[in-house]
């Protein structure tokens, strides 16, 4: 499965929903772009052109605070985006590991996409809930107390045609 | 109102979350339905200190009996003993109970709890919990008794200072804001707490938001603020929908919004949520950020008191300062002086993470020692080794050796000694840790988080990053050590922001207390704790060794030679130090020198 490419009713509506939603004044910018983010799985060209249409605010503008923030991307995602924690906490509760193991079994290394389209690996910071580290998340779901034994039962969930809650 | 006799709390913490609380709060639901209790007992969601470690967990009250460890298949049974036959499930019960401790004083002897008073206590989506436990009722006095040159006053005769890290007096810098010309004026909650390990903020917004709330609106009356903002980073989805909970039950009973409590005061406040971006703790870099721009911090002077958001007179302070406001205001300036040290006042919250036999989170009064925080509340280093080291405050903190066991835990003392308090993480380190390795660890996190606006930072902390990595490879060469040194400096000195300003502090502090341990990855190749891989080499122990070949089986890069039943050799050259085959041995036969 190659990408799939947005279309562009797609994108005008996420858009048009997220301006709707936070408005059109300067402080606006980052939660439409957040917001559209997540509509499309990342923010295409013709996405912030249009926003910074709707803003008037320049293009070069939107694309520095869209290239700023580590959640939102200008290139394309896979399905699913795996996040891994790698902060102190999870790395000594044997977190490097569990990353070793989530790179082999996607032979991806942290920022690429599988060429199916359907993983993204990154890397995410402390998301804070170093009780049950090490953690990894997908989809916005949080699995923690992961092992490297783990890891592919894990992924296997995504797989087959599942869909996170 | 509906009358039940029992309420179940269920944890929904992530912590919980992950571990499954959202098929026992379902499960439970439907065992209550299926026994015919549901009119008799009800089911609430909450967020709770301590335990999560052991989820999914409820709570169940009248009787405060704590279960932990819960599994879908154990409720049917655990509803019809508990709730049916009334008698308590022992093989499912916590094995202290926290609960009695919390309402009768502090959970651990040490422990004094303010901010964190109220979590695992109340329901944090219903606001009449928390106005039950004495909430809104400094507002109420603040509003009817006070100008707002009085609670200024209070702030500043309490002694309270910024617990975002930096500590400047809280009280202070209300009095800039409000004497600051300009309007309209600006408060801003700094919920963007990156620090790796910490997580202190996230338990008060998801189990007491309104007591932060309650702060934010007393500053913006002191202050004469009309609007606020809750900057809280995108790692705590929870957090942000239970603040969004809370901000609109404030607003339904007239708490937010116009002419609160009737007093002609108006102050509305909304949350604004971060897109990842550890910089953006920073108060200028936060600033920008909800001005819609790349969050990169400015120059100060001017301080945002003068010159903050959309260029107006702004107050910000941290999640833990506005909690502590409401507790000022009730109990008096003179209660909270009564707690810590002549210059640091009041409790502070810690996470304590690492080598510990106890992690997790703390408030404990200023003043205490790292000794009792690490050996007492924290009980002592995990698997009977020895303490080497705790790093306080963060990825920008410092690390202290034991000598330092003994100094109490304060702004000046932890400063003076090298290190920060930081938003209040703790990192304990054994007798494994190799320091030189810790260093490059948290070096990398902040070059990886510098912004890039300033050259100090963006260069310098890879340059830094760069002769680490290189001496724990084994390259390390004379002159490194002053090249450290001269380099920590200069980003210290010229860097823009805190980011930067404090970046070089792992390694100064490491340099400082640990400098033997540098020389010997420089100078005679090796690391003394084991940890680089560059430098440590894998043997196989004659007298041990028999020769069952598991090892030489393992290896994957066939390093590994010697016939059955005969001594094993690993060939160094080819060994690429995975420590695969001291995983499998049998008889404890492969060393690391």
């Amino acid at each position: 499965m190659a990408l799939k490419v947005q279309s562009r009713t797609d994108i005008s509506a996420a858009v048009q929903a997220a301006v709707e939603r936070h408005g059109t004044t300067a402080e606006a910018l980052v939660p439409i772009l957040s917001d559209v983010n997540r509509a499309l799985g990342f923010l295409p060209q013709d996405a912030m052109t249009a926003i910074s249409r709707s803003l008037r605010i320049p293009p070069s503008q939107v694309l520095s605070t869209a290239s700023f923030y580590q959640m939102l991307s200008t290139r394309p995602r896979g399905k699913h985006v795996i996040k891994f924690c790698e902060s102190a906490p999870c790395h000594v509760m044997g977190g490097r590991l569990v990353w070793k193991a989530l790179q082999d079994a996607l032979g991806l290394e942290p920022g690429q996409t599988s060429a199916d389209g359907q993983w993204t690996l990154l890397t995410t910071s402390c998301p804070g809930v170093c009780g049950v580290g090490p953690v990894l998340i997908i989809d916005d779901e949080v699995h923690g107390n992961v092992t490297p034994e783990k890891v592919p039962e894990i992924l296997a969930q995504y797989q087959e045609g599942g869909t996170s809650q | 109102m509906k009358f039940y006799r029992s309420h179940v709390l269920v944890c929904v913490d992530p912590e919980c979350l992950a571990k499954g609380a959202h098929d026992i709060l379902d499960g439970l639901q439907d065992e209550l339905v299926y026994q015919g209790l549901i009119d008799e007992v009800q089911v609430l969601e909450t967020s709770r200190i301590g335990g999560c470690a052991n989820g999914p967990e409820i709570v169940v009250y009248p009787e405060g009996v704590h279960y932990v460890g819960l599994s879908v298949d154990q409720l049917p049974f655990l509803v019809e003993e508990h709730f049916l036959k009334g008698r308590v499930v022992e093989s499912l019960l916590a094995k202290e109970v926290k609960r009695a401790d919390e309402e009768l004083g502090p959970p651990k002897p040490k422990e004094v709890r303010v901010v964190l008073r109220n979590c695992g206590k109340i329901d944090p989506e219903n606001i009449e919990d928390y106005i039950a436990e004495d909430g809104y009722q400094a507002l109420g006095k603040v509003l009817s008794e006070m100008t707002p040159e009085q609670v200024i006053e209070e702030v500043l005769a309490s002694g309270l200072r910024g617990r975002g890290g930096a500590g400047f007096p809280t009280g202070r810098k209300w009095q800039f804001c409000r004497s600051a010309p300009g309007s309209p004026k600006y408060i801003i909650c700094n919920a963007d707490e990156g620090d790796p390990g910490a997580f202190m903020n996230r338990r008060v917004l998801e189990g007491d938001p309104h007591s932060v709330i309650e702060g934010m609106i007393i500053a913006a009356y002191a202050i004469g603020a009309s609007r606020g903002y809750i900057y809280c980073r995108a790692e705590y989805p929870v957090a942000v929908r239970t603040l969004n909970i809370a901000i609109k039950q404030a607003r339904n009973l007239g708490l937010l919004g116009d002419d609160i409590l009737g007093s002609g005061f108006s102050f509305d406040l909304e949350v604004r949520m971060g897109a990842g971006a550890f910089v953006c703790g920073e108060e200028t870099a936060l600033m920008a950020s909800i001005e819609g721009k790349r969050g990169e911090p400015r120059p100060r002077p001017p301080f945002p008191a003068v010159k903050g958001l959309w260029g107006k007179p702004t107050n910000i302070n941290n999640v833990e300062t506005y909690a502590n406001v409401p507790q000022i205001i009730l109990k008096g300036a003179q209660w909270f002086a009564s707690m810590g040290t002549e210059k640091s006042k009041g409790t502070k919250t810690f996470a304590i993470a690492g080598d510990v036999n106890n992690t997790g989170l703390i408030e404990v009064p200023l003043g205490i020692t790292l000794r009792e925080v690490i050996f007492d509340i924290g009980e002592g280093i995990k698997g009977g080794k020895k303490f080497k080291a705790v790093q306080t405050g963060g990825p920008m903190g410092g690390c202290l050796p034991e000598q330092y066991l003994d100094m109490p835990v304060d702004y000046e003392s932890l400063t003076a000694a090298g290190s920060i308090m930081g938003s209040g993480g703790m990192i304990v380190m054994d007798e494994d840790t190799c320091m030189v390795d810790i260093a490059r660890f948290f070096m990398e996190f902040t070059q990886d988080e510098s912004c890039g606006k300033c050259t100090p930072c963006r260069v310098g902390t890879r340059r830094i990053l760069e002769i680490l990595e290189r001496i724990c490879d084994g390259h390390g060469k004379d002159g490194d050590i002053e090249t450290l040194e001269m380099l920590c400096q200069q980003i210290k000195a010229t860097s823009l922001c805190g980011l930067g300003q404090g970046a070089p502090n792992p390694v100064e502090s490491t340099l400082k207390h640990f400098r033997h341990e540098y020389e010997a990855h420089i100078y005679e190749k090796r690391c003394p704790a084991k940890v680089c891989r560059g430098l440590i080499h894998y043997r196989i122990s004659d007298n041990v060794c028999t020769g069952c070949m598991v090892c030489a089986r393992n290896c994957p890069v066939e390093a590994i030679s010697g016939e059955r039943r005969q001594v094993h050799y690993i060939d160094p050259d080819i060994c690429i130090r995975c420590g695969i085959c001291q995983q499998v041995c049998n008889f404890n036969a492969v060393e690391v020198y």
